[in-house]
């Protein structure tokens, strides 16, 4: 195996710094979404690498859960924004004020 | 020393993911995310995971892009292709991602990770079958009724109240 575990994790490194740029820039709701998808995809990266690498199957098995439980998350988060723009008309998450404590 | 196939996967992976969230118009960026976890699928096969990737390929490329995209159809046309975001938050978010590239990734290069190489064969898939099975069952069920509630949760959230039974026929 030609490639190292310090590529793939530099790699994931990469995809985080874009992730929370992402988050912390974009004010549009379905763009946040997709940082949060980036962001999961870099954790779900390095678990499977680390795995390969030990090599032990929890990474594998850990790397599958947390798919499915990005599945969950990604149905909900995309629901909400549908009932946020339902009410606002909007995507733009400055304008969801009544969310504001 | 990573090979070809693998450079060319992280282009395409980190180009469409910066393209995902840098593109003008929502559908194009969508698609563009389907890249990035496409090319993450990659990645796994090249870590002789076939297993994780398939997965990867059938929930994320599969459902989830195609779940986003339906959801951008639903919304207004001009709002699609509007871009809302101010230019100093702008240049102070590439600030903050590059201090945190080149932060963590200095930690990363210095630690003991370079010097981590592996000679033996990749897990068997069936042995994570096997470990669903056994050790992590309650989390295997606890998983499985998380997706049932969260699914039915997003029905729920996302039906409209305003509309009768009897609009909904037609």
């Amino acid at each position: 195996m030609s490639n190292e575990l310090i590529d793939f994790v530099l790699v994931s490194v990469a995809l985080l710094g874009i992730g929370i740029y992402g988050l912390s820039v974009k004010r549009n709701a379905i763009r946040m979404l997709f940082a949060v998808e980036i962001i999961i995809n870099a954790a779900n990266l390095n678990m499977v690498a680390f795995g390969r690498f030990l090599p032990h199957s929890g990474g594998q098995t850990l790397a599958l859960f947390s798919i499915a439980i990005a599945a969950a998350e990604v149905a909900v988060g995309l629901s909400l924004i549908i009932v946020a723009y339902r009410m606002y008309q909007n995507i733009d998450i400055a304008d969801f004020r009544s969310l504001k404590g | 020393m990573a090979d070809a196939v693998f450079l060319a996967l992280s282009v395409i992976t980190i180009g469409s993911a910066i393209a995902a969230l840098e593109l003008r118009s929502l559908i194009y960026g969508s698609i563009a995310l389907m890249g990035t976890l496409g090319g993450i699928a990659g990645f796994f096969l090249l870590l002789d995971s076939p297993f994780v990737a398939m997965f990867q390929i059938a929930v994320y490329v599969g459902s989830i892009a195609v779940l986003i995209l339906f959801t951008v159809m639903l919304v207004k046309r001009e709002l699609i292709f509007k871009k809302i975001e101010d230019k100093r938050r702008k240049f102070a978010g590439i600030g903050l991602m590059l201090v945190l590239m080149v932060g963590l990734g200095s930690v990363i290069l210095d630690s003991g990770i370079k010097s981590i190489t592996t000679d033996e064969p990749a897990v068997d898939f069936r042995d994570i079958g096997a470990d669903f099975l056994t050790y992590y069952w309650p989390a295997l069920i606890l998983m499985a009724l998380i997706l049932a509630g969260s699914v039915t949760g997003a029905l729920v959230l996302a039906r409209r109240e305003d509309v009768g039974n009897e609009q909904r026929a037609n």
